[in-house]
């Protein structure tokens, strides 16, 4: 992230230079920052609804009920992750969220998700293999059925708004599957 | 089907947002004090991500900003082209894992260009990239910045190899079904 981070600055900088013009360089940079205070702000109101929801499904049994039905799923995925655990219904219910396009209650989720999944992190502030596969497989956009974009082909007119909807779940498919076993063989190599 | 995955969506929701408070008072729980109790993490945990979405976002700002993107674009192209990644498709490829308004911004672009379309070869390529891949920079700085991690390790790694797999699955799909 470091590299990333110094890459993308230093190449701003070149190309701002380069086309002559180096103030633009300067007003992205600032836009980009308010525009992440922005979006956090904006998640709070979401935020504050599920995690709320949250625990009155944690105080009623119902999160660890579903955390030990999608015990056989997650398993394989997430051996370290110990039975009933609510990591694993926060991780289904941002992943089911995900699938049915409601990414409202799907970022307060897989938030919820990452915060129990670093109750068991032996070194904070560094990513477990769980955190990893789990950040890897929302990498990859798990929507069923895309439908801003079906709306925006729709509203441009589109003769077949929803012709790209299998190719879609073909692509996604593709990009899960790379996404869950790049993060399986790469824990090996990034310790 | 849009019209009906938007209906089913609406009523998921609903059934979460009133099955759940339901369900624990049934059960006895408190149910009011429960939410509240819950809810006021939520404050905290956005104040959290701020510094984490400042970062990314402020660089990739700058980065656009500057034009550093339509300057790879106009290098990549030649390369691209031939192999089914048009020049009017490869700018929104490379925006995508950066920021999600803004290649949905630029596939709009693409629809609503004379002679290119949202049935176009290029918009229909657009429409299942834009379906297929994730805002991965995005996604890591909410989920880490959310728990303090700071050091990702192969996430990144991870997740741009997902988008690039979604990104050639969907040139490889679209050159066979519309090309």
């Amino acid at each position: 992230m470091n590299l990333v981070f110094v890459l993308l600055l230093v190449a701003a900088a070149i190309a701002g230079a380069v086309r002559g013009d180096i103030k633009a360089v300067g007003q992205g940079a600032f836009d980009g920052a308010s525009q992440g205070v922005t979006l956090a702000i904006g998640l709070i109101g979401v935020m504050a609804l599920w995690l709320g929801l949250m625990r009155i499904a944690e105080k009623a049994g119902l999160v660890e009920k579903l955390a030990r039905a999608a015990r056989p799923i997650f398993r394989p995925l997430f051996p370290s992750i110990p039975d009933g655990h609510p990591a694993i219904s926060a991780m289904l219910l941002n992943i089911a969220a995900n699938m049915m396009g409601l990414g409202n209650a799907a970022t307060p989720f897989g938030i919820k998700a990452m915060e129990e999944l670093e109750k068991l992190n032996p070194t904070p502030g560094t990513a477990t293999n769980a955190q990893v596969l789990f950040l890897a497989i929302n990498t990859a956009s798990l929507q069923l059925v895309p439908t801003t974009v079906i709306a925006l082909r729709a509203s441009a007119r589109s003769t077949d708004p929803a012709g790209i909807l299998l190719p879609t779940l073909v692509a996604t498919f593709c990009a899960l599957t790379v996404a869950i076993v790049s993060a399986k063989l790469l824990e090996r190599v990034w310790k | 089907m849009r019209h009906a995955v938007e209906i089913a969506s609406s009523w998921i929701l609903i059934a979460l947002l009133v099955g759940i408070p339901l369900h624990g008072w049934v059960k006895g729980v408190k149910v009011y004090e429960a939410f509240v109790e819950g809810a006021k993490e939520g404050f905290n945990v956005a104040v959290r991500i701020i510094p984490f979405l400042v970062a990314i976002l402020s660089a990739v700002g700058a980065f656009r900003g500057a034009g550093a993107m339509d300057a790879l674009a106009k290098v990549l192209a030649p390369i691209t082209g031939p192999l089914g990644l048009p020049a009017e498709v490869l700018p929104m490829a490379l925006v995508r894992p950066l920021s999600g308004s803004g290649a949905l911004g630029l596939l709009g672009n693409i629809f609503a260009t004379p002679g290119l379309g949202p049935d176009s070869y290029a918009g229909r390529l657009g429409s299942v990239l834009q379906g297929s891949t994730e805002t991965t920079f995005y996604v890591l700085s909410v989920y880490c910045g959310s728990v303090g991690i700071v050091r990702y390790r192969h996430a990144l790694a991870a997740g741009l190899l997902a988008d690039f797999t979604g990104l050639t699955a969907s040139v490889l799909i679209a050159r066979m079904l519309w090309a």
